[in-house]
Parts: structure tokens; C-alpha cells; sequence
């Protein structure tokens, strides 16, 4: 299950391709992950770098991961459909995640989600038509203490609530002008 | 040969000791303080980043080089982050809560330069200003006491030595953890500060004896003074005064606060990797597994299963390749025990995985992380890549013949991949799908070969309770579970944080005497433990002891450590419903009942809340959970009824009132809730009409109010700011 043929007719093709859907950094890691006894499992890993540096992991991205694993695409698609936290499409610049998680729900977390939605003008998996915002709904994000908990990218805001929404997009959005 | 092997790895141990503790106090030994910053996803959210470039700049700018500053994880006080702390020898270290940036320059000035502590910023001052802290140990399972009451018998000593009660706090803690180590059997252990002296105490002459020389006269009884390192010696010597931390035991957080989590030599310092030296010295896999087995560990993850149990399975194996995983992937929406460890002290969990492959015969480990914990995931990366450095990991480990090197692998948001079958497939680079079980991963695990899978939690207590005995170990715990567990305790309770109890401690003295009760005087209702597998205790159950067996028997489970405090404002339908949904959306869909039953019985929750439930429904959501419980193929499908089943038992009439009279009691069920203005209580003054989202509320300036009720989104926020109580909710 786990063998991978070493080399191949059309390597260069594949490589060349892949350097364009990829990093050359990125390909390097693939290319040193499938040296490894069992090359297969770091498909999961290799998909986070994708997403590290791409936001999202494209049809390109899944294809030429596929082809430099010698995974089926069929494969890396599933494992990358079947996790919550890959993406298929790009996002927003700045992702805002809202804990959905139980603490942050006793805590009121709804009233400050349907705030987001409603300044926003966004539903859960959306972005904004001006490209600036994406909002998710996430479970827990380990700051339960802190709850209601909003992140955006990776910065946490805790104690939140509705009334604070607005002041916490303009911070973002103010930087863009 | 083997004897002289021994002897190398211990004297190896020996010198790295010694090499550690030299340079961690080569680093503090000259400073006149030492000041203390929490750095741990929690606090960093709190602010932690800029107090600490802060205090950078005071320090620098006051150009002094003897005023440290010393990275820490966190302590576990969440609400009340970020925490600073001052320590100065022979003063009472300080610790400062809620640290703003400005904050800082008043700490730096008056307390680090000038020597005055800030009072009005301290966290827990209670016992401060006096000229002596006594913290006695009052912990249950040793039982010892001197003349039926220490602290009595230290009060009484105190007035009759003529000594100030003023002068002297006396503040009883749940347990240090010292017990096992005193050379008489009834002894109590007294930490007096400042100077962290530790006394055993046997009676009432050794109480007179360091009332009168140590309080009375400043000179250290030597002969009852105790100069063992004990489990948590460090820990309670910074915080042993603060209420919040002495009702706990500290064992798999016994350097969460203490130590540089980036570290390594820290670590050490503290007895760090003593437990593998030993283990590598004796070459006994065979003592390691009977000694935890011993100290009646189970599994922290959630399922409570003999650690030793599974040690030895896989240890049995014909097959001897053999792989070791910690399960970080901490899938409870609102526990955050893994994380806070991992971030605080990634190293005791290292420690205990090698003493699992040492003891199972692995020599491959993997750390199985969530990726939504990055921070938790650089430092582990961090603290291995320094462990091999030192000969603490890789081939020929301390010089023995033992080699083994751990990984780490990545989640990516899938609840069910806690599941260790599911968790293997996802490290396998697969979908993570559970598959029936037997045969057992300690049988037929990673890639085919037998394999170990413990939590981090169970992993972190494995070398305390090797260097610190297992007899003691044992004594901490109830009767069949020996130690302690910890919980992520949040919700509605004053004092959210992590904290790390006895087992045996029961649900009331975790949520009050640590967690502080419940906050803005409302009525606690319920305990939620062990997130969505678990169910709801309430209220007149509080007094249960905690333990994997008491819980289970109150319809709920231990879990790993989520515990989720309720009250009066939270609907009980509303809480099965959220839970529902979560298993729902996680299930991974490969079996049936669990796909289609908790979707069904999600419907039906939605219809109760909406109001349009029917008595048949509660019937009907029994026997559907009934069934999915039975049937579904892994423990996400047949935990997933265990929320509905037991509100349903607890809590019948709140689903009663929901489908009979299309009530929330609560006042949650929005479908179930109406504002609305009463007239003769309005006074007109607008407040609510400007605050309503949808602007639904119409009148003229100083006349009553009135609600469209087709357009209210039942937000509630005219019952919040009415400030004449004109809003009524029904
Ligand atoms: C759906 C599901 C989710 C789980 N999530 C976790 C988890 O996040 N962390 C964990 O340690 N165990 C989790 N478990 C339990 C593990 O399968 C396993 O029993 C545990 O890691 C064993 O470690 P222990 O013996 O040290 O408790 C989960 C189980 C199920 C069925
Ligand atoms: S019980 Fe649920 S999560 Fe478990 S295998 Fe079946 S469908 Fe998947
Ligand atoms: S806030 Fe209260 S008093 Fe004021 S207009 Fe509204 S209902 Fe009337
Ligand atoms: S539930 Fe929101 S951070 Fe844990
Ligand atoms: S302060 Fe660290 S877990 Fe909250």
C-alpha cells in the first residue's frame, strides 16, 4: 500500500508542474516526506503546509500533491474534504473565527455571531464581497476561560460581546486604508 | 556489564543534573528580582506579549542587570491573566493579576525599584501584610492533624507566644503533596514563608517550637525542617497563598507556572527525566508497569482504562515493533486541559512517553496535536528538538541501550479522530474513520503493528508518580484511582481556569471553594462533565466525590476534564440540543445509527424548542437514544445520546414545559420567548427603542412603549437596559 515508485518516466513534467502549483519550498518537503517508511502518512501534514502558505488548498495544489506523493487525486481530495480545518476555496484576508465551543455558548456566543452576520452582511463560510473578511464558526479554541472568544487570524479576543463587534471590525478594516 | 551500564546512565543523569541546575541558577542567582510572565495561549490573549516587552523596556531603561525576567507557562488562572509575578529573596513572592501595560510602570516603580507592592493590583491580598504566611496541609487522605486541629493548635500557640495575630496569616491548603516523604507517620507539613521553610509537624510541641524560634525569634528549627524536593514544592512556594491554587493538588501541573515551558534545563532542575535515568539504571520494563500499575493510574482521555493494563498488552505482543502516541487532539468543545499542559510543560509528557516505550518495547512515538493549537504545537517541537540535544531522545538514550524518538503529527478539526482507531487512520495519512475494535490498537494498531495510545494528561503524570512514589501516587486518589484530574473549568462560575484536583474531591468544592461559586448571584442549575459524551449533574448531586465510577454512575462521565458550570439562564433542552448538533456535524458518517439517529433526534430537539414538540417526542428521543447508543460502531455514536438521556432524566419537567405548556423556563428557547412592554411601568424614556437592533419599539418621548412583535428577533436587549423593569419576558 505504502510503496512509491522512486522515479518515473514523466518526473521532470511533474516536477515542473508542481513547482508551479507549489513552492519550491513545499516540493522539497513532499520530496522529502516520500523517502520516509511510510511516505503516505504525511499527506495530512504536507495539505497543512499547502494551506499554511496558500489559505486554501486549490484544485492545482490537491493535483500536484497528489502526483508528487503518488497518492490518487480521488484520495487527497477525500482526506482533504473529510477534515474541518482545510478549505477548499480562498478566503477573506482576514478569517474571523467564532468559538462555537460549549463554554463560549453558555457565554453568549450567539448574540455576538448573529452580530458579526448581521454587520458583516455574511453567513458562516462566506466572505465579503469587498474581499476584506471570512467568517467561521469553529469549535473550541482551548481560551474556554475566556469565553465568548472571537480569533481573528490568530490573534484572540476574549470576554467579547455583540456591542464590541463593531469596534473590533474597524480595528481591521481601519489598517486597510 | 549491566551493572556498570547502570551506573553510567545514572551518573550521566547525575552530571546533566547538575549541568541543568548550575545554569538555571547561573541565570537567577544574582538577580535581586526575579519577575514572572505568563506566556500561554490564554494569557498571551489576555495581553501577556506586550507586559513582557513592557517590563523589557523598564528594565532596560532603568539599566539595571539584576532584574530578571523569567518566561513561564500558565498557572491556570485564566480570568484573571495575564499574572505577574515579583519575587524577591527572602520577601513573599507577589503575584499581580490582570497586567495592563500601564500597570506595569506602577509595578516596575514601586515594587521592583522601590520595593512597595502594589495591593490594589494583587491577586488574592488576603494574606498579604502580614510578617508571616503559615500554609498548613489539610489534605484529606493522609488524615494527619495535630491535637484534632492544626490550625487551631497554631492560633492557640500563636496568642499564647505573645506573637501578633496580625503578624502571622495562617491559611489551610488541600494538599502539597508532601505526604509519603515525612519520616513519621502522622505528621503535617507547614510551609512558612518567606523562606519557603518546610516543617513536619507531629504535635503540639513542634508547633510551640517553630512559633516561638522561627516567628518568635527569626531562627529556622532544623531539626523538624524538611529538605526533600517534593512534587510540588516549587509551585506551592510561589502560590501557596492564593486560595485558587491551595485547594488544589498539583501533579500533572506541577511545573505549570513553575518552569520556562522552552526550557529544557528547567525541567530538569526540577527532577525532570529522573524517572527515565532510574528506569534506564534498573533495566526493568517490567517494574515500571508494575509500579504505575500500583499507583491505580487510569486513563485521563476519558475512558478511565488501566494504564498499566494497556502498557502491558502491548508489551505482550509477539510483534515487536511497537509505537507509542499521545492524543492531543482534544476534540471536547470547551476543555482546554491538553493544550494548557502541553504549552505549560511539554516536557513531563516527553518524560512519560519514553517511559511508555521503555516499558512497552516502542521506540517510535507520535504526538497526535489539533492544529487549531499552534502554539502548543512550536513548543513541543521545541522541547523534543532540545531533549535529543541533551541524549534525552534518539538512539542510545542517557548511554543505554534504549533508543526511541517521538514526532509530531497533525489534526485537522475532526472530533472523531480522538478516537484511537479513527486518530491511527488520520496519522496513516487516511480519512479518520473509526473501525470496530477488537482487535485492540495494543494489538493491531499504527501501520498494523501494536500500539499505545494515552493522553497527554496520563502521560504527564507518569514520571511524578515513578520519582515520587507510587504508594504516595495511590494515597492522593479514591479508592480504585489513584491521583488526581484535571478539569478546564469554565461557564458560569467566578473563577474560570484549570485546576487539578484529588480524585474523591467532590463537585461542590471544585466549584466553589476553587471555582468561586457562580457569579452575578444566580442559582447554579447544573455541572456539564465530560463535554458532549457526557451528561448534566445538578445541582443536589453536587456532593458527589469525583471519580471515573461516581460520575458514570450519575448518568454523566469523567471525561477528560471539561467541566461546564450552568445556571438558572441556561435551558437544559437548549444545552442537549447544542451537543446534539455538535455530534451531529461530527459524525463521521461510516455507520448508520450514529449518521441518521443523531440527526433524527436533533430534529426532534429543534421541534421541542421551537415549540412545536409533542409529549410523544420525549418517548420517542429515548428510544431513538437508546438505540443509537447500542448500535453505532464507535464511542462518538453511542456517547452522542448520553447529553439527552440525562437531562431528559434530570431535568424531564424543563422538556415538559417546552412541549406542554411551550414555555423555556429559562427564557433561552427564543421561540418560546416574548418582550414586552408594560405600560403603566414605562416611563418613555426611549433606552430600549434606541438599543433594538431591528428597531421594532415605537412611542412617543415620555409615553409608554410599544413592541411590533412580528418584527422583535427576540434578542432580549430591551429587558436588558430597561432601567425601570418595564420589559416584561415571558
Ligand atoms: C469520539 C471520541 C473522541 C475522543 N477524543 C479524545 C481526545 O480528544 N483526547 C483523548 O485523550 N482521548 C479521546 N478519546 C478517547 C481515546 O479514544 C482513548 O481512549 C484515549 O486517548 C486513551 O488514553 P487514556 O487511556 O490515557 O485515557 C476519544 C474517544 C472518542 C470515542
Ligand atoms: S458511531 Fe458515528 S462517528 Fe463512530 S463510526 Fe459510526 S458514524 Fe462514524
Ligand atoms: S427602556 Fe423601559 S422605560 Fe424606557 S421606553 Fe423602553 S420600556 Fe419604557
Ligand atoms: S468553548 Fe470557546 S474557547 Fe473553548
Ligand atoms: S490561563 Fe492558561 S489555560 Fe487559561
Amino acid at each position: 500500500m505504502n510503496t512509491v515508485v522512486k522515479n518515473t518516466d514523466n518526473r521532470e513534467e511533474v516536477r515542473r508542474k508542481s513547482m508551479e502549483a507549489l513552492t519550491p519550498e513545499i516540493v522539497a518537503h513532499i520530496e522529502a516526506c516520500v523517502q520516509d517508511a511510510q511516505p503516505h502518512s504525511h499527506l495530512i501534514g504536507v495539505l497543512h503546509k499547502v494551506q499554511a502558505h496558500f489559505g486554501y488548498l486549490g484544485a492545482d495544489q490537491l493535483d500536484a500533491v497528489a502526483q508528487l506523493l503518488q497518492v490518487p487525486t480521488a484520495k487527497v481530495t477525500g482526506v482533504a474534504t473529510f477534515y474541518h480545518f482545510f478549505r477548499l476555496e480562498p478566503r477573506g484576508k482576514y478569517v474571523i473565527s467564532v468559538c462555537l465551543g460549549t463554554a463560549c455558548y453558555v457565554k453568549g456566543a450567539e448574540q455576538v455571531a448573529e452580530r458579526l452576520q448581521e454587520e458583516l452582511g455574511i453567513q458562516y463560510g462566506e466572505t465579503t464581497t469587498d474581499g476584506l473578511f471570512s467568517l467561521e464558526g469553529t469549535r473550541c479554541l482551548g481560551t474556554c476561560g475566556l469565553a465568548p472568544v472571537v480569533m481573528v487570524e490568530d490573534e484572540v479576543f476574549g470576554d467579547m460581546t455583540a456591542d464590541q463587534v463593531p469596534a473590533l471590525l474597524e480595528k481591521f478594516s481601519k489598517t486597510e486604508d | 556489564m549491566r551493572y556498570i551500564m547502570s551506573k553510567a546512565v545514572l551518573e550521566r543523569y547525575e552530571a546533566l543534573f547538575e549541568q541543568m541546575r548550575g545554569a538555571v541558577s547561573a541565570r537567577s542567582s544574582d538577580a535581586a528580582v526575579v519577575v514572572q510572565v505568563g506566556s500561554a495561549t490564554c494569557e498571551n490573549a489576555a495581553g501577556a506579549p506586550s507586559v513582557w516587552r513592557e517590563f523589557e523596556r523598564h528594565i532596560k531603561a532603568s539599566g539595571r542587570s539584576d532584574i530578571v525576567l523569567h518566561r513561564v507557562g500558565c498557572t491556570g488562572r485564566c480570568s484573571r491573566e495575564p499574572i505577574v509575578g515579583v519575587l524577591k529573596p527572602d520577601e513573599m513572592p507577589v503575584k499581580y493579576e490582570k497586567v495592563t501595560r500601564d500597570a506595569v510602570h506602577d509595578i516596575f516603580t514601586s515594587h521592583v525599584v522601590n520595593g512597595a507592592p502594589v495591593t490594589s493590583l494583587m491577586l488574592d491580598a488576603s494574606g498579604h501584610g502580614a510578617k508571616y504566611q503559615l500554609v498548613l496541609c489539610a489534605a484529606r487522605h493522609c488524615g494527619a492533624a495535630v491535637d484534632g486541629d492544626t490550625e487551631k493548635t497554631f492560633r492557640e500557640e500563636i496568642a499564647a507566644a505573645g506573637l501578633d495575630s496580625d503578624d502571622v496569616s495562617v491559611l489551610a491548603a488541600n494538599g502539597f503533596g508532601f505526604c509519603g516523604m515525612s519520616p513519621e507517620e502522622s505528621a503535617v507539613c507547614v510551609l512558612v514563608r518567606p523562606g519557603n521553610t518546610v516543617y513536619f509537624i507531629r504535635n503540639r510541641d513542634d508547633v510551640r517550637r517553630v512559633v516561638r524560634e522561627h516567628l518568635g525569634s527569626g531562627t529556622e528549627v532544623s531539626a523538624l525542617r524538611c529538605d526533600a524536593e517534593f512534587v510540588s514544592r516549587r509551585f506551592f512556594s510561589l502560590y501557596g497563598d492564593v486560595a485558587f491554587f491551595n485547594r488544589q493538588n498539583r501533579i500533572a501541573l506541577r511545573n505549570a507556572g513553575v518552569i520556562d515551558p522552552e526550557r529544557l534545563d528547567e525541567y530538569v532542575r526540577y527532577n525532570g527525566f529522573r524517572a527515565v535515568a532510574n528506569a534506564l539504571a534498573e533495566n526493568d520494563p517490567e517494574a515500571v508497569i508494575a509500579a504505575i500499575e500500583h499507583s491505580q493510574l487510569r486513563g485521563r482521555g476519558g475512558g478511565g482504562y488501566p494504564t498499566a493494563l494497556k502498557w502491558a498488552s502491548a508489551r505482550k505482543s509477539a510483534e515487536k515493533t511497537r509505537y507509542i502516541i499521545c492524543n492531543a487532539d482534544e476534540g471536547d468543545p470547551g476543555a482546554f486541559m491538553d493544550r494548557s499542559m502541553l504549552e505549560s510543560d511539554p516536557f513531563s509528557v516527553i518524560e512519560g512517553m519514553v517511559l511508555g516505550g521503555f516499558a512497552t518495547g516502542a521506540s517510535r512515538g507520535f504526538f497526535y496535536v489539533r492544529a487549531e493549537y499552534p502554539l502548543a504545537i512550536r513548543r513541543i517541537e521545541h522541547a523534543l528538538a532540545q531533549c535529543r540535544e541533551q541524549g534525552l531522545l534518539g538512539d542510545n538514550i542517557l548511554g543505554s541501550d534504549f533508543s526511541m524518538d517521538l514526532e509530531v503529527r497533525l489534526g485537522a478539526g475532526a472530533f472523531v479522530c480522538g478516537e484511537e482507531t479513527a486518530l491511527i487512520h488520520s496519522i496513516e495519512g487516511e480519512r479518520g474513520q473509526p473501525r470496530i475494535r477488537p482487535p485492540y490498537p495494543t494489538e493491531n494498531g499504527l501501520w498494523g503493528k501494536p500500539t499505545v495510545i494515552n493522553n497527554v494528561e496520563t502521560f504527564a503524570n507518569v514520571p511524578a508518580l515513578l520519582v515520587y512514589g507510587s504508594d504516595w501516587f495511590r494515597s492522593i486518589g479514591s479508592e480504585k484511582s489513584g491521583g488526581t484530574k484535571v478539569f478546564a473549568l469554565a461557564g458560569k462560575v467566578r473563577h474560570t481556569g484549570l485546576i487539578e484536583a484529588p480524585m474523591g474531591m467532590t463537585l461542590r468544592e471544585v466549584i466553589y471553594d476553587i471555582g468561586g461559586g457562580v457569579p452575578g448571584g444566580k442559582q447554579l442549575k447544573a455541572v456539564q462533565t465530560g463535554g458532549p459524551a457526557g451528561g448534566m449533574i445538578p445541582e443536589t448531586l453536587l456532593d458527589t466525590p469525583i471519580d471515573f465510577d461516581t460520575l458514570g454512575a450519575l448518568g454523566s462521565i469523567m471525561g477528560s476534564g471539561g467541566m461546564i458550570v450552568l445556571d438558572e439562564d441556561d435551558c437544559m433542552v437548549d444545552v442537549a440540543k447544542f451537543f446534539m448538533a455538535f455530534c451531529q456535524d461530527e459524525s463521521c458518517g461510516k455507520c448508520t445509527p450514529c449518521r441518521e439517529g443523531t440527526k433524527r433526534m436533533l430534529d426532534i430537539l429543534e421541534r421541542i424548542a421551537a415549540g412545536n414538540g409533542e409529549p410523544a417526542d420525549l418517548d420517542k428521543l429515548e428510544r431513538l437514544a437508546a438505540l443509537v447508543q447500542k448500535t453505532s460502531l464507535c464511542g462518538l455514536g453511542r456517547a452522542a445520546p448520553n447529553p439527552v438521556l440525562s437531562t431528559l432524566r434530570r431535568f424531564r419537567d424543563e422538556y415538559e414545559a417546552h412541549v406542554t405548556e411551550k414555555t423555556c423556563p429559562a427564557h433561552k428557547c427564543k421561540a418560546l420567548v416574548r418582550y414586552e412592554i408594560i405600560t403603566e411601568k414605562c416611563v418613555g424614556c426611549r433606552m430600549c427603542a434606541r438599543q433594538c437592533p431591528v428597531a421594532c419599539i415605537a412611542g412617543e418621548r415620555k409615553q409608554p412603549h410599544e413592541i411590533d412583535q412580528s418584527q422583535c428577533i427576540k434578542c432580549g436587549r430591551c429587558y436588558e437596559v430597561c432601567r425601570f423593569d418595564a420589559v416584561a419576558r415571558q
